[in-house]
């Protein structure tokens, strides 16, 4: 399963209830306001950072760049761009965007 | 592999409309098949061709008909969420008793069966919204 995050941790929960509900083996793609998640130095970096022992994350390079944070993601995020995007849909069997 | 995508934010608002076109237009230019773009709640409003936004911004409409004549995309409004919104087709109009419509090139305003079809017949369905 592909999950998809577009809002930021700050905002809303949407993040912190994907990564709760997640299953093992499961990827997890950042995008818009979303990217915010997969970046150092904030309160969400721990999380992301334990969550990751479980599940693949992604962030969608176009959005960081568009907010100045393209050199500030976590280690082991995978940054791709719309044609990463396509193809993390493709790979799994099924996406849910969490709206 | 055929992909639908759904539309549930206006253009201009978020990210949602800029998000689901740059996708749509990577899976098209990867040979992937879009078999449908569904314009549900606020996103009928990408579809009103009397946008016209300042002249150094992204004129968002004008986009998707271009995509949609480029690859021959099948661009469907939901009917009901497009009435609530004063988004009216000719015949639509007609019926309605308007004294105009705005749909733009490339879209068709349709009921939420075709939704409904598209995750039925697609692999995948992916949407955006706010």
């Amino acid at each position: 399963m592909l999950h998809i995050v577009n809002k930021s941790p700050y905002e809303r929960n949407s993040l912190e209830s994907c990564l709760r509900l997640a299953t093992k083996g499961s990827a997890v793609l950042l995008i818009e306001d979303g990217v915010y998640g997969a970046t150092k130095g904030g309160n969400f970096e721990g999380k992301v950072q334990a969550a990751m022992a479980d599940v693949k994350v992604y962030v969608l390079g176009p959005d960081l760049s568009a907010r100045g944070m393209a050199d500030r993601v976590l280690d082991g995020v995978s940054v791709v761009d719309y044609g990463g995007f396509v193809d993390l849909v493709a790979e799994h069997s099924n996406c849910q965007s969490w709206l | 592999m055929k992909i639908g995508v759904l539309v549930n934010e206006g253009p201009y608002t978020h990210e949602a409309s800029d998000s689901a076109y740059n996708f749509t237009k990577a899976a098209l230019e990867k040979g992937h098949e879009i078999y449908r773009v569904f314009f549900y709640h606020d996103g009928v409003n990408n579809s009103t061709r009397l946008t016209e936004p300042p002249r150094d911004d992204r004129h968002i409409v004008n986009r998707w008909s271009e995509l949609a004549k480029q690859y021959s995309l099948d661009l469907v409004v939901c009917i009901a969420a497009a009435q609530r919104r004063g988004i009216m087709d000719e015949n639509e109009a007609k019926r309605q008793g308007k004294d105009a419509h705005n749909i733009a090139e490339g879209f068709r305003i349709s009921g939420l069966g075709q939704l409904v079809e598209a995750g039925i017949q697609c692999d995948r369905l992916v949407t955006f919204g706010d």
